[in-house]
């Protein structure tokens, strides 16, 4: 492969210098008895042949770079929107590439057929109103096709979440991602406030709304197979943007401006490490908005995983107020007795209250 | 050929007694550096934009090296980059940052604007209008020079200890507003946002002095209508300029308050080192809107002015007419109208309410109509020419292959649903230095070689500026046309390295992303031949003709070498349009602005018949247009 690009760009530039130094050898010929200030030299049929094989090599390159990398694009979405923006993708990129192919052909044929000859004289052809309204009126046609079928799906992607979405918060930060999940027992997120953040509580969960006191964080990203999960984005520093390549999700994680995108991922992990043959595959979150010296490194590992697989999952992990019972003084007095349903009554609930009581 | 020179020639010829234009002789300084000479501030214009255009290409080499030969010991650049250089011999990743900020600010502001509608709206207005010099000589070498202080302190910014701006060239805060973010948020940001209010003094300037002149002082007959569709485009250009720039300025102001007086314009709850920032309220996407509403106009500011330059020299050397002069007109009536109301199109994942993103694919696929209007005529000029392929030409038409290239990905970026995935990935990378960078690049060097004997007196190499043209049009498809496959492949631009996106993805287009940075290097080594070529012609070049291209524009009416005034009799009168190429019945193949119609009753078309009529009226005009230089 690499010896075989390589090949092709010295054979590209060779022949670009043939062009060239044979128009130079008409030049040397012929400058002797010609002034050289004239516009028309020599080298113009060379210039002229010169469109032909660039249109012949470029079509040629463009055509097995195409089938040659084709593979390596992104595989099949892994979402439900994904495949419907998919599909419009390489319907988008027909037209496109054809009225291309169309007009560079016709470019560079033009300025080879047309070259100059002293026989001929140029035809004077100032303006054609049918002729350019036609191509008005068609490329307006189409563009009003691709804006209506790209508006419709645009709507469906933007749409209100479906209520019976998962709720996940991705919140980013230099450099990495947060997850936190609505938890088993009320699927509503609690409140954050950034003033409330420490080392511990690094997302600043604010323990006096009730709504938080199941949430659990995570440092992987689970989603579950076939069910539509909503994405609740923040920022904690500066813009982030949560890029999940596969599932054709993007939106970016605005400090001081929640955002959010639901989909439907529709392959899980295991489904997609047999698609592709790769037993080691996982699909990846990474950030798209440059956001400082390890933009480049800020990705989390993301399991789409079969319904009860996922809820299996959900069900062992633990509450973020279980793991760190010390939050508990947080929680207003009537809500005490709520949130301590969550703490554990073995050994770290001694230690717990032991803080609690010397504070 | 020789009647219609002839006839030109004699028109001017016979007005020599009433030179009333003194020359008075100038000192170097007035002359050379603080010049208010139209000519001259276009040459500082240009020399400042090459010099520029090779730091920022140089910058583009050094993070090519790093995404192309991720594994490769930049220890050899240590002797100019220091300390950006880490103890393992890469590239700092602060460092990588801070050259693609640099590299896109360099090239989309002191390149492509200052340096190409800098140089050619100052070189041609006055001349393709009949001008002696812009509408206010003093503001605009002031122009230049807030330009020249601008340049000062964005290169300055490259030798500081903490690093030139490294938000990218887009400045997003919260990063580009808080210092603790990113190093390269400190001084070099306060450097990089004076420099901007600097620039950005400097083109209101120019934009304003550019309009009036166009306005107001047109040679006697040259209607809006008989006008070179160049002076067009660097007129809709200026308006671009002059109503989006100063929103710019609004928003560097904006962020220069929350940087240093603590507000909260674009900030709000921001926890960062450890630290809860007191500022609340605040919007980061206010400051995008404010941003994309220069931004995006920007685009075509920069490529007006090359697609103007390319009607003309494509018209000059098919020895045709340009096909549809009226809607070359409209289309860039079209494209600056339609151009700020795109805008958001830049944020349609930035978490805007999506009902805009609606709207605004719905108005930026409007704008590729008249795109679409502005190649299908630039090809259909070509048709039934007599092509003569110049460097000017060559370039030419590889800006059309380029506008078209890039341009129908636009189509694609355009469409929001489909944007989800593509948006900051090479993608859009490849889109836009195909559209708006080579193809404005291209509009430059077209410009360069065509206008070069009116700027100097003397010829290009022109051997030398085809094989330049060939590597650099080879070059720029084989760096960006694969580049979209790495795009589609969804790898995300300003990557320092792209092992995180896992998968062995990065493997899978290691190759293909060295055969880029290969071909980048190429390229950018080929453009050496056009310095030389530069730099050598201005001194040693063969001397020039008057009309080297039989052209029909009036600046090919001057002198050789124009002086102060342009004219040294009186400014010519315009009768006809600027495309009279090949005309039926006309023995030359060109039949230059200021040959009356009366003179050419052979070739008259019947309705221009009329015409000759209203030649009386403006002969009449030339006491007027004396006075008003008088005044």
């Amino acid at each position: 492969m690499n010896y075989l690009i390589g090949i092709l760009s010295i054979v590209f530039f060779i022949l670009a210098i043939l062009v060239i130094s044979k128009s130079m050898k008409l030049n040397k010929k012929l400058s002797a008895d010609e002034s050289t200030d004239d516009a028309l030299d020599s080298s113009n049929n060379a210039n002229a042949y010169g469109m032909l094989i660039f249109w012949l090599i470029g079509t040629a390159l463009g055509v097995w770079s195409f089938f040659e990398f084709k593979p390596k694009f992104l595989p099949m979405a892994a979402s439900k929107h994904g495949v419907t923006t998919d599909q419009m993708f390489w319907t988008s990129m027909a037209i496109v590439t054809f009225s291309f192919f169309l007009t560079n052909t016709l470019l560079l044929f033009f300025a080879y057929r047309y070259r100059y000859n002293k026989n001929r004289k140029a035809t004077f052809y100032p303006v054609n109103h049918k002729l350019e309204l036609i191509w008005t009126v068609i490329p307006a046609i189409v563009m009003a096709i691709l804006v209506f079928s790209g508006w419709k799906t645009w709507r469906d992607i933007t749409s209100q979440a479906p209520s019976n979405s998962a709720v996940i918060e991705l919140t980013g930060h230099q450099f990495g991602w947060y997850v936190r999940y609505a938890g088993v027992d009320d699927s509503q997120l609690g409140n954050v406030n950034y003033k409330l953040i420490d080392e511990t509580n690094s997302l600043g969960i604010d323990f006096t709304d009730k709504n938080s006191f199941d949430d659990f964080t995570a440092t992987e990203l689970h989603l579950p197979k076939g069910q539509p999960v909503l994405l609740k984005i923040r920022a904690q520093d500066v813009l982030h943007s949560v890029y999940l390549p596969f599932h054709r999700v993007k939106m970016d994680a605005v400090p001081g401006m929640p955002t959010k995108f639901w989909f439907t991922p529709t392959i899980s992990t295991s489904e997609m490490r047999e698609k592709l043959g790769k037993p080691d595959f996982n699909f990846k979150l990474n950030c798209t908005e440059v956001c400082g010296r390890g933009h480049f490194g800020m990705s989390i590992t993301v399991f789409v995983d079969e319904p009860e697989d996922y809820r299996k999952w959900v069900a062992e992990q633990k509450p973020f107020l279980a793991t760190n019972p010390i939050y508990l003084e947080k929680v207003p007095a009537n809500l005490k007795l709520k949130a301590s349903k969550y703490i554990p009554i073995e050994p770290i609930s001694t230690d717990s209250s032991a803080a609690v009581s010397v504070n | 050929m020789s009647t219609a020179l002839s006839t030109a020639e004699e028109v001017h010829t016979h007005d020599h007694d009433h030179d009333d234009h003194e020359h008075h002789e100038l000192g170097f300084i007035r002359t050379y550096i603080f010049s208010e000479d139209h000519k001259t501030i276009a040459k500082q214009y240009l020399i400042s934009g090459i010099l520029w255009a090779f730091i920022g290409g140089s910058m583009s080499i050094i993070f090519r090296l790093q995404l192309g030969f991720p594994n490769m010991s930049l220890e050899w650049i240590r002797p100019l980059l220091g300390h950006w250089i880490d103890e393992s011999g890469k590239l700092d990743k602060e460092f990588y940052l801070a050259l693609v900020t640099m590299h896109g600010t360099i090239m989309v502001f002191f390149v492509l604007t200052a340096g190409l509608s800098g140089t050619f709206s100052n070189f041609l207005i006055p001349l393709q209008i009949g001008a002696r010099d812009m509408a206010s000589g003093f503001i605009n070498m002031l122009s230049y020079w807030f330009f020249f202080i601008s340049s000062m302190i964005m290169f300055g910014s490259l030798f500081i200890e903490t690093g030139p701006a490294s938000g990218g060239w887009v400045i997003y805060p919260p990063l580009s507003a808080l210092p603790q973010a990113m190093p390269g948020s400190g001084l070099g940001m306060t450097l990089w946002l004076t420099s901007m209010t600097f620039f950005i003094v400097s083109s209101l300037m120019g934009g304003i002095n550019y309009i009036c002149t166009i306005i107001n002082l047109r040679t006697r007959g040259m209607t809006f209508t008989k006008m070179p569709l160049t002076i067009w485009s660097f007129f809709f250009t200026a308006i671009l300029g002059l109503l989006s720039f100063p929103v710019l300025l609004s928003a560097a102001l904006l962020l220069i308050f929350d940087r240093s007086f603590g507000t909260s314009f674009y900030l709000s709850e921001i926890y960062i080192q450890g630290q809860a920032l007191p500022n609340v309220g605040g919007s980061p996407i206010l400051y995008q809107h404010l941003f994309w509403f220069l931004g995006h106009p920007e685009v075509y500011i920069v490529l007006l002015p090359a697609l103007g330059m390319t009607s003309e020299i494509i018209a000059t050397n098919s020895r045709k007419p340009i096909f549809g002069y009226r809607a070359m007109i409209g289309s860039l009536m079209g494209i600056t109208v339609l151009a700020f109301i795109v805008w958001a199109h830049h944020m349609f994942v930035t978490g805007m309410n999506p009902f805009l993103g609606s709207v605004f694919m719905f108005l930026t696929l409007i704008i590729a109509v008249p795109s679409c209007v502005k190649a299908f005529n630039y090809i259909t000029t070509l048709w039934k020419g007599n092509l003569i392929f110049t460097p000017a030409m060559l370039f030419s038409i590889g800006l059309v292959s380029l506008f078209i290239s890039g341009g129908v990905t636009g189509i694609i970026l355009g469409n929001s649903a489909l944007d989800i995935n593509l948006h900051d990935t090479y993608f859009v990378v490849a889109h836009f230095h195909l559209v708006m960078g080579a193809a404005s690049f291209f509009g430059l060097m077209a410009g360069v070689y065509h206008w070069f004997p009116k700027m100097f007196g003397r010829n290009m190499n022109k051997t030398m500026g085809y094989i330049h043209f060939w590597f650099t049009f080879a070059g720029v498809y084989l760096i960006f046309f694969p580049m979209h496959y790495i795009g589609i492949a969804g790898f995300p631009r300003r990557y320092y390295t792209f092992t995180a996106l896992g998968n062995d993805s990065m493997a899978a287009f290691s190759d293909l992303n060295q055969f880029i940075s290969i071909a980048a290097i190429i390229t950018f080594s080929a453009q050496a031949i056009f310095a030389i070529n530069f730099f050598y012609s201005i001194f040693k070049g063969k001397k020039a003709s008057q009309n080297p291209w039989n052209s029909n524009t009036l600046e090919w009416t001057t002198p050789v070498n124009p002086g102060h005034g342009n004219w040294v009799g009186e400014i010519p009168a315009v009768y006809r349009w600027p495309y009279d190429y090949s005309k039926p019945g006309s023995e030359s193949d060109f039949i230059p602005q200021n040959v009356p119609y009366s003179a050419t009753p052979e070739s008259n078309l019947p309705e221009e018949q009329m015409e000759i009529e209203r030649e009386k009226d403006i002969d009449g005009l030339l006491g007027a247009q004396n006075e008003s230089y008088n005044r």
